[in-house]
Order: structure tokens, then C-alpha cells, then sequence
């Protein structure tokens, strides 16, 4: 019964989603007061049912899991009776049809909260932005109950699950996936709310104002998302690297870029009236990049080292979707833009002109990731195969990356409209001589890249400017916005410093080491004490086990493996990592050589885990600027309530 | 600064430039067949003992008598290479010279299989540590190369030679010829 509930709950959510659309856009032609704004008025109740239902949907598939209900397809196919129940909750949607309905509900969701708390812009313009949100929610309607109902009976049930397998009983792997959802749902809301502003002239700083803390939402998700999938990347594949630029890792952070740049320049039109058409044109390529990440991951149609869920033909329906959606938009684009009021004039050195730097580089660096991603396809269309790896990524991102930096550091300083250098001379003065200081020390000192170089002594002027815009004000009344920012922009330095100081200072020690043998790497003394068997559920590994020192200190054990699993045949290495606060020691075993020599691989890596706590930092960051615009958005409804409650009270 | 028209078409025909561009590539079968990067390059130097008592070793300068070869990359422990013996019989009966590299085998069990399933090599090397095998591209046994007459690789054949690609592989020792 409750499969059928399920799928009967999506059927009528897909109407109600037909009905948002079609009402919408018979208002949108009618034109004011004409016959459509009867019809108007049904848009909003449509998304907030739509919402309830698509909700009931999903909570359907939810009990379905935890009550390992056989009879179901999908539930057989992917779940077991002997589970812990937080993998049963997590198989849900840990599959290709289960993460489309997650994707829609979120979706239709959102839809509902807009339709029942957005009451700032026009009510055409919501109609609009409703009208969008249905029509890209009917395609993944369609999606789901046409190709891949999740709610499929089994005739007759399964006797037993398939989905027991150890291997991805991972907490991180059940939580991951969804992170990113959110934040490509969350742009698909800032997707929605570009349209209508279009649709109906109406780009607005209220416009801007709106769709911001779905932005800041969807970005705040992003960031988590690819600050874990990397982490995971660095400990599980066992290279020691934490940054592939692999298609899939290019494919989450595309839309971060995208999204990132659209923040900052929502912020302008939302603060200035500034950046109109150019602010719409980010939310259609912040929601594009998302459709166009899941399109190559999902597709197949690059290799990476991520291949799974790949299957062609919901490759080729999800391009249908993008050509729909994204050719949609950028055709009303072209038609519409021309004819949006110039917005506000501001002059290059002011607070507008550095966001406007920020979001000519996160183009930049965008369009650099996404050529590279798809180059290999370029050349294929004429049978070349390449692969695009990190020596054309880094260098040519770098180009882009360091002065966008530099103009992070002063932008925030800045007035709005027109300022001039002058007035911030003695900060900027004050970056300026520790970025030269840490380069001329460090310089001095080692002998590292250039790169790396420009990185931390960039890390150390930025850390520092992070802080100034707090400067001469008064820490407790300052907006939690701000305080965003100021955390955001540090995060930002933290996880530069992270990085440069992994590929500057990483040492590396390769070596084929009998039990007993000692070697140096860095600060760190390592023993390999012993090399013994041992069995997991479904594998047997080799363990080292290796005594550490740090300096001479007490000694601590590790224990890095080299699994072998049986079904499929399959052989990894798991890492052990050691954290100290200023570094990891990472140790790799591998197979025999000969004469009972062990491959050991071992590399101390001083400061990498600041790229984690940068990425952090970052989220935590948008996490402060979002509860603060919220808090204040809402301190503004209540006391305009107030007013018009005293206005209609001086009346009577 | 007002923006000019037509630059509000180029996203449009950007993305559009995509969806052509992924579109071909979708409707193309994907290549499931790594190729040998080894395709168009000479053949590494090697110098392998003789793997059977009663045919000649094989080294590198063996290919560079004009003469255009099959190189058949098998072993005895191998069935799909029992699979393709009729096949490569075939092959020589009209007229391919073909030649061996033995992987991991030992003697007698050459020997055996030989007697067994026929002997269609003119040559037989032992690669007793893969390393022919691993130097000229081969993922598996059986492989069958062809090398044209001064020793260059122009094709690789995956897995045991089916009856359709006798046909092909006389087609690849006749382009090879010329």
C-alpha cells in the first residue's frame, strides 16, 4: 500500500506542477487585470501542495526502506534485512531513482516555501519564478515516473536484498551525494527566480534580495560537499593527492564557481541596483554548470576515476532536460536582456569595481575548468584521445586565481560607488609589506616553486586583510553578514596556505622495507615493525604495522593495509594518516618485493589538513552571512507589518 | 555601457556548440577496445630464448627481413588460445607466416599444447617474465600483432581469433606489405 501511496502522491504532484505551470503562464500572457488573474492566484497554493506531496513521496520511500519491504523493486535491489538502519534510511536514496526523487522533493519543496513566505517582489514576477520552478520540476517528474519509478513492484517478492555490501556501508558515502543536491536544487531556486526577473523586466535589488539565501544556501552545501569529496579523494585512493581535477571533481566544482560569482555579484545588485543583466546571467550558468556536472557524471561520456552510476540512456535524457532548460533560458536571455533598464553607474575603484574583478576571474577560472573538462571530448569529435591533467589546471588557473586574490583582499575595504586607494593607503601598505615579507623569508630560507611561493605569502596578506574590514567598528553591533564575510574570506587564505604548503613542503619516501627497518621522512622516525594478516568481512589485507616518532617523541602505531576484496576481485590500499596540528604523516603499504621486502610509501605532509579547515571555514562562513540576511529579511517583514497595523489603526 | 545585441546571442550558441558536441559523441558507439599505444611504433628490442626443441628462438631483428609477420602472443595454460588454434592453422595454411612469444610457459607443457593443437609458428620465443608482453602493449593472452617487414607494429588483435578475423587479419599483412 504505501509504494502505491508513494507513486500516486507523485502522479498528483506532477499534476498540481502541470497546473503551477500552465496557470502561471496563461497569467503571464493575459497581462494585468486581464482574465488570468484568476488563474494567478492558484499558482502559489499549486507549489505549496506540490511541496506536501512530493515530501509524502519521499517519506514513502523512506518507511519502504525501513521496513525493507522486498516487494519493492527498488528496495530489493538495494537494500538488505540485516543493515543497521541508518544504511537502510541512507540506501533510499543511494541509488539512481531514489536520488531523483530526493532531487525533486527538495526541489518541490523549495517551490513551497517560496509560494508561501516570498511576499517582497511583484506578484507577477513570483508567478513567473513559480511558472520556472514547474517546468523544471516537471522534467525530473517525467524522469521519474516514465524511466525510473522508484516505486516498481516485484512480482513475486524478493526472497532476500542484494544490497549488502560492506563497501558502501560508509557514512560519508551516504551523505555525500545529497550535499551536493542541495546545492544544485539551491540554484535551480536561483535558476526559477533569474527567469521570472526576466520574464517580467523585473531585475531588481528586491529581486536580488530574494533569491540570495538560496544562493548562499546552495553555495554553503557546494562548499561542504567538495571540501568532504576531497578529503575522501586524499584517504581513500591512497595517492596522496587531494586535488585530481577529474571530471567528477571538476563537475561539483564548476557549479561552485558559478555559484561563488554569483553570490558576490547578487550582492551588488541587491546593495547598488548594479550588474542586472549580468547577475541574470549567472544564475542561468550557475544552474547550467550543475545540469552539466550531473550530465557528465551520469553519462559516462567521460572516463574518470570516479565511474559509477553511469548509464547512457539517462546520459541522453538529462541532455535533453539541459538543451530544454538551459537553451530555454539563454534564448529569453538574448530576447529580454537588451530591454532591462540600465542599472546604476559606479566607478572602477569602489567596492563594485573589486566584485566586479571577482567576477571576471571566477569567470575565468570557470571557463578555464570547463574548457578543460571538455576538451578531451573536443578532440575525440576527430578521433584524437587526450586526457587534460594539472599542468594545464593549475598554471593557467593560478593566472586567474592569485590577482583575484589580491583584489579580495582590498575589495572589502572599499565604498560602495566611488572610492579611492588613498583612503585605505595604510592597510593596503600593511598587506602589501607582509606579503613581501613571508615571500623575501621564505625565499630566503628553502628553495620551493614559484607557485607555491606566491601562494603563501598571498595566504598571509589575505589571512591578515580578512580581518581589516572589522577594523574601527564595533565588533558586537557589527551584521552577522559581515562577520560571514570577514570568516569566508580567511577560510579562503587557510585553505590557500594548505595547499601551498602541501605541494612546497610535502617529502616523499618510496622504499622496500624488510621488518625491523627504520626510515626518516621529514621530522618523523618510522619502524616497520611488523607486516601481518588480517580479515574484514568481505576482504583479507596485509597489515604494516609501523611505530612512529615525531622528533624523537613517544612512539605511536599505524596501521596502513592493502586490502584484497573477492567480490569483484579487487585490490586497494588503505592509507593510515597521522594528524598532528601542523601536518599528516601519510603511510601507504603495498605488495611483496622479493626476500620478504615490503613496498612502504610514507609522505609528511606539513599544514594539508588547512585545506580542510579552509573549506570549513568557508562554509561556516556563508552559514553566518545566511542565518544574517535571514534574521534581518525577517526583522524587516515583522516591523512592516507593524507599521501597516498602525497605519489601519490611525485610520479607524 | 549598453551591451550590443548580438553579444547576448553568444551564450546561446556556446551552449548550443555543446549540445552538438555531446550529442555526436552519445550517438557514437563508445570504444570499448583499449588500443595499443604501441601502434605505428617498432617493436622493443628483445632476444628470447627458444620455448620449444624443435623451432628456432625469436629476437627483435628476426622482423626485419621485409617480410611482414603475425605475432601471436599465447601460452599452453591458456583456453581461449586452444580456441584459436584452428584458426591460426588456417592462417598459415594461407600462407601468414606466424611467429610466437610463449608467456610464462614451461617446455614440456609448449610442448604438449603444440602436439595437441597443432604447430602453425615458424618461431618461438619464451617470455618467461612477461616482458615482451607487457613491452609491446599486450593486456592478455591470446594477442595476435602484426609487424611489417622492418619490425614496426600496425595492428593489434585483442583475444582468440575468431573465424571472421582470419579474413581480417590476411587483410592487415596485405596492407602491411605494401
Amino acid at each position: 500500500m504505501i509504494a502505491e501511496f508513494g507513486l500516486a502522491a507523485l502522479w498528483l504532484a506532477a499534476a498540481l506542477a502541470a497546473l503551477q505551470l500552465i496557470a502561471g503562464a496563461v497569467t503571464l500572457r493575459s497581462g494585468q487585470g486581464g482574465s488570468g488573474e484568476v488563474l494567478g492566484t492558484l499558482v502559489r497554493p499549486a507549489a505549496i501542495v506540490q511541496g506536501v506531496l512530493a515530501a509524502a513521496a519521499f517519506v514513502a520511500l523512506l518507511v519502504l526502506f525501513l521496513r525493507t519491504d522486498l516487494s519493492v523493486k527498488l528496495v530489493a535491489d538495494n537494500s538488505h534485512v540485516a543493515k543497521p538502519w541508518i544504511f537502510k534510511l541512507a540506501g533510499a536514496w543511494g541509488n539512481h531513482e531514489g536520488s531523483m526523487l530526493l532531487w525533486v522533493t527538495v526541489m518541490s519543496f523549495a517551490g513551497g516555501l517560496i509560494a508561501l513566505l516570498e511576499r517582497r517582489l511583484p506578484e507577477r514576477t513570483m508567478i513567473a519564478t513559480l511558472a520556472a520552478q514547474a517546468f523544471v520540476g516537471l522534467g525530473f517528474y517525467a524522469f521519474l515516473l516514465f524511466s525510473s519509478n522508484p516505486f516498481e513492484r516485484l512480482d513475486p517478492p524478493a526472497p532476500e536484498g542484494l544490497g549488502l555490501n560492506p563497501l558502501l556501508q560508509d557514512i560519508g558515502l551516504a551523505f555525500h551525494p545529497p550535499t551536493l543536491y542541495f546545492g544544485y536544487v539551491g540554484l535551480s531556486v536561483a535558476f526559477s527566480f533569474a527567469v521570472g526577473a526576466l520574464l517580467t523586466r523585473q531585475v531588481t535589488p528586491d529581486f536580488a534580495r530574494a533569491m540570495r539565501p538560496w544562493v548562499l544556501g546552495a553555495w554553503i552545501f557546494l562548499t561542504l560537499g567538495i571540501t568532504a569529496g576531497s578529503y575522501w579523494a586524499y584517504y581513500e585512493l591512497g595517492w596522496g593527492g587531494w586535488w585530481f581535477w577529474d571530471p567528477v571533481e571538476n563537475a561539483s566544482l564548476m557549479p561552485w564557481l558559478a555559484a561563488t560569482a554569483l553570490l558576490h555579484s547578487a550582492s551588488v545588485l541587491a546593495a547598488r541596483d548594479a550588474l542586472r543583466a549580468w547577475t541574470i546571467m549567472l544564475g542561468v550558468v550557475a544552474f547550467s554548470m550543475s545540469m552539466i556536472g550531473t550530465f557528465l557524471v551520469r553519462s559516462g561520456i567521460l572516463t574518470s576515476v570516479h565511474a559509477f552510476a553511469v548509464d547512457p540512456e539517462r546520459g541522453t535524457f538529462i541532455l535533453a532536460l539541459l538543451a530544454i532548460y538551459i537553451g530555454g533560458a539563454l534564448t529569453v536571455f538574448a530576447l529580454r536582456a537588451g530591454t532591462v533598464a540600465e542599472g546604476q553607474r559606479f566607478s572602477a575603484t569602489s567596492r563594485e569595481g573589486a566584485l566586479v574583478v571577482n567576477n571576471v576571474a571566477l569567470s575565468a577560472i570557470l571557463a578555464i575548468v570547463l574548457l578543460g573538462t571538455l576538451y578531451p571530448l573536443l578532440t575525440e569529435a576527430f578521433g584524437v584521445q587526450v586526457s587534460v591533467g594539472p599542468p594545464y589546471f593549475n598554471p593557467v588557473a593560478a593566472i586567474f586565481f592569485l590577482p583575484m586574490l589580491l583584489v579580495m583582499a582590498v575589495g572589502p575595504l572599499l565604498r560602495w560607488r566611488r572610492d579611492s586607494l588613498g583612503r585605505v593607503r595604510s592597510e593596503v601598505i600593511l598587506a602589501g609589506l607582509v606579503i613581501i615579507a613571508v615571500l623575501a623569508g621564505i625565499a630566503f630560507f628553502s628553495s620551493i616553486a614559484l607557485l607555491p611561493l606566491l601562494g603563501i605569502a598571498l595566504a598571509a596578506g589575505v589571512a591578515l586583510a580578512s580581518f581589516m574590514p572589522l577594523r574601527g567598528r564595533s565588533l558586537r553591533r557589527l551584521p552577522l553578514a559581515t562577520w560571514g564575510m570577514v570568516i569566508a574570506h580567511l577560510g579562503v587564505a587557510v585553505a590557500l596556505f594548505g595547499a601551498a604548503c602541501d605541494s612546497a613542503f610535502t617529502q616523499e619516501r618510496l622504499l622496500a622495507a624488510r621488518p625491523g627497518d627504520t626510515t626518516d621522512v621529514g621530522p618523523w622516525t618510522v619502524t616497520l615493525a611488523a607486516v601481518e594478516p588480517v580479515a574484514g568481512p568481505n576482504w583479507t589485507a596485509l597489515e604494516g604495522r609501523l611505530s612512529v616518532r615525531y622528533k624523537g617523541g613517544p612512539v605511536t602505531l599505524m596501521a596502513p593495509q592493502s586490502r584484497n576484496f573477492w567480490t569483484p576481485p579487487q585490490q586497494t590500499n588503505e592509507a593510515a594518516l597521522l594528524t598532528r596540528w601542523n601536518g599528516q604523516l601519510y603511510a601507504v603499504i603495498g605488495g611483496e618485493g622479493e626476500g620478504e621486502r615490503w613496498q612502504l610509501r610514507l609522505w609528511w605532509k606539513p599544514f594539508v589538513t588547512f585545506i580542510w579547515y579552509g573549506g570549513a571555514l568557508i562554509g561556516l562562513g556563508g552559514l553566518l552571512a545566511l542565518v544574517g540576511r535571514v534574521a534581518t529579511d525577517l526583522k524587516r517583514r515583522h516591523v512592516r507589518a507593524q507599521v501597516a497595523i498602525r497605519r489601519e489603526e490611525r485610520v479607524a | 555601457m549598453k551591451p550590443i545585441r548580438w553579444t547576448l546571442w553568444v551564450p546561446l550558441a556556446l551552449f548550443a556548440t555543446f549540445c552538438i558536441l555531446v550529442t555526436v559523441q552519445l550517438s557514437r558507439p563508445a570504444s570499448t577496445v583499449v588500443e595499443s599505444a604501441m601502434i605505428g611504433k617498432p617493436l622493443p628490442q628483445f632476444d628470447l630464448p627458444p620455448a620449444s626443441a624443435d623451432r628456432p628462438a625469436l629476437k627483435t631483428a628476426d622482423f626485419h627481413d621485409g617480410q611482414p609477420k603475425l605475432l601471436n602472443i599465447f601460452a599452453s595454460w591458456c583456453v581461449p588460445c586452444a580456441a584459436e588454434a584452428p584458426q591460426l592453422a588456417e592462417l598459415e595454411r594461407r600462407g601468414a607466416n606466424i611467429v610466437a612469444v610463449a608467456v610464462r610457459d614451461r617446455p614440456e607443457d609448449v610442448a604438449a599444447f603444440l602436439a595437441r593443437y597443432g604447430n602453425p609458428y615458424s618461431r618461438i620465443g619464451a617470455d618467461n617474465f612477461s616482458e615482451v608482453q607487457l613491452g609491446i602493449g599486450s593486456s592478455g593472452v591470446p594477442e595476435t600483432f602484426v609487424v611489417d617487414g622492418n619490425g614496426v607494429i600496425r595492428y593489434q588483435y585483442i583475444g582468440d581469433i575468431r573465424a571472421d578475423g582470419v579474413e581480417l587479419l590476411l587483410e592487415k599483412l596485405r596492407e602491411a606489405q605494401r
